[in-house]
């Protein structure tokens, strides 16, 4: 029984049929080819499928695709702009915050989302935001760092804005 | 548009990760979710947050054959302050409850739970009454609920009914719902004028189900104690209240070597059982203690308020 479902992917419309027990990790990889988000565990411990949906995070290995019907999704390759990295994104490759890769874009999401909800956030905050996230190579360490570094970052932009109106 | 890509042999046979094919409704009200129960209850399982659902459905541990999506239901989304109690929808997420000032001001065990339920993705996908039907002895939020007198309301196409959360569970996975009723909502009860709570959770990281968790409620008046309630979860087939401890405990002087001496007794309430989280001693070591320092944490919020 196929399901026709229509949402909005990276600020595009989508209409595609699926299976009712297609998820939406599986959509997104597999028929739309955004390979942004990762197939890691599928039970809900490491966040690696992180996207968000309706501007949350959440997890696409436990998400119906069916369910996404008339939302919106949000995936790692639609957070940058113009060409123009993030500067979670630029913070991650100064700091060297990626090791394997493969749990980045779940971390990536997170952050984005983090310092949109909370800009000046203290390095407990963060931890305790991404704890849903594993990595296995780099510890954390760096990962914390680009998301503080990032966070100065935005600041620094929001405050020359201000100055500039 | 985004175009679909071409599908690989490959893509063909990973495309369908849950093993099962189920028949799936979408309700987008409660009168038709009933109506759907009454027709496929007993075939049927409920989708909300999926959290727990959609895990067990991928390891082959539930094969339902219809499906009962009823996350679209915005009438069972909410957190109503009613005066003296407060109505949370059941299909209210973590998420939620841990931005309401409601909960975190008047229910502080059960903000304690939210605030260790989970990572900031479960929490904005698992519903409260979705923890509440799996009914695993291990659900954060039983505990405090147990603690702060919850009552939950039950619909079906019958009609509804209200009972006290402590006569929820039956055992593990099991609760007294019949097959075509539905959770509705969770009525919590605003806690009495000097009254605390709190709830501790032991495990490996929060991430993780609880080895051991217990919730208390306390009111002392002249330094007496005159209300106590005890749950503890993850240490008997079902969440439990520890109604001989908290006998033992009423009109007692509240001085931490009374407490640390009558909160002993609540060994004999639980009996837990060696599993791969925890071992059944290590489990009855520190119920006692963390009782004890939920019962403390309970006071100091009370004389803080």
């Amino acid at each position: 029984m196929k399901i026709p479902i229509h949402f909005i992917l990276n600020g595009e419309e989508v209409s595609v049929e699926v299976e009712p027990n297609e998820l939406l990790l599986n959509l997104l990889r597999e028929k739309l080819g955004l390979t942004g988000p990762k197939y890691v565990c599928g039970i809900g411990e490491c966040g690696a499928c992180t996207v968000l949906l309706d501007g949350e995070p959440v997890l696409s290995c436990l998400t119906l695709a069916v369910d996404v019907d008339g939302h919106e999704v949000t995936t790692i390759e639609g957070l940058a702009k113009d060409n123009e990295l993030t500067a979670v994104q630029k913070a991650f490759i100064e700091e060297a915050a990626v090791q394997c890769g493969y749990c980045t874009p779940g971390f990536i999401i997170m952050i984005d989302k983090l310092l949109k909800e909370n800009p000046n956030p203290t390095e407990e905050e963060i931890r305790e935001y991404i704890r849903g996230n594993l990595c296995r190579c780099t510890g954390y360490v760096n990962i914390v760092k680009a998301a503080l570094k990032a966070a100065e970052e935005l600041r620094k932009n929001t405050s020359l804005i201000k100055i500039k109106k | 548009m985004v175009e679909a890509v071409k599908l690989s042999r490959h893509n063909l046979f990973n495309t369908h990760i849950i093993p099962v094919n189920f028949k799936y409704f979408a309700p987008k009200t409660l009168n038709e979710a009933l109506e759907l129960l009454d027709k496929y209850g007993k075939e049927a399982k409920i989708l909300a947050g999926g959290t727990d659902l959609l895990v067990k459905m991928k390891m082959r541990l539930v094969e339902p054959k219809y499906i009962i999506n009823i996350k679209g239901i915005r009438e069972l989304n909410f957190i109503k302050d009613e005066g003296n109690q407060v109505r949370i929808g059941a299909l209210t997420r973590w998420r939620q409850l841990e931005k309401s000032e409601l909960i975190k001001n008047f229910f502080p065990s059960l903000y304690d739970a939210v605030k260790v339920m989970g990572g900031t993705q479960i929490r904005n996908m698992a519903t409260v009454g979705g923890n509440l039907c799996n009914a695993s002895p291990a659900a954060d939020s039983a505990p405090p609920l147990m603690v702060l007198n919850a009552k939950l309301v039950l619909a079906s196409k019958k009609g509804e009914r209200e009972i006290p959360i402590t006569q929820f569970f039956k055992g593990p996975g099991k609760t007294v719902m019949e097959p075509d009723e539905l959770l509705k909502e969770i009525t919590i009860p605003k806690p009495e004028e000097g009254s605390g709570s709190a709830f501790i959770k032991v495990a490996r990281t929060s991430m993780d189900l609880a080895k051991i968790s217990a919730a208390t409620a306390l009111k002392v008046e002249d330094r007496k104690i005159v209300m106590v309630r005890i749950a503890i979860g993850s240490a008997a087939p079902t969440p439990v209240r520890t109604p001989k401890t908290e006998e033992a405990l009423i009109g007692q002087p509240f001085r931490p070597s009374i407490i640390r001496e009558k909160v002993k007794l609540v060994v004999n309430e639980i009996s837990p059982i060696d599993d791969v989280r925890s071992t059944a001693f290590y489990r009855k070591e520190v119920s006692k203690i963390i009782v004890e320092d939920a019962l403390l944490i309970s006071y100091e919020r009370a004389s803080r308020r």
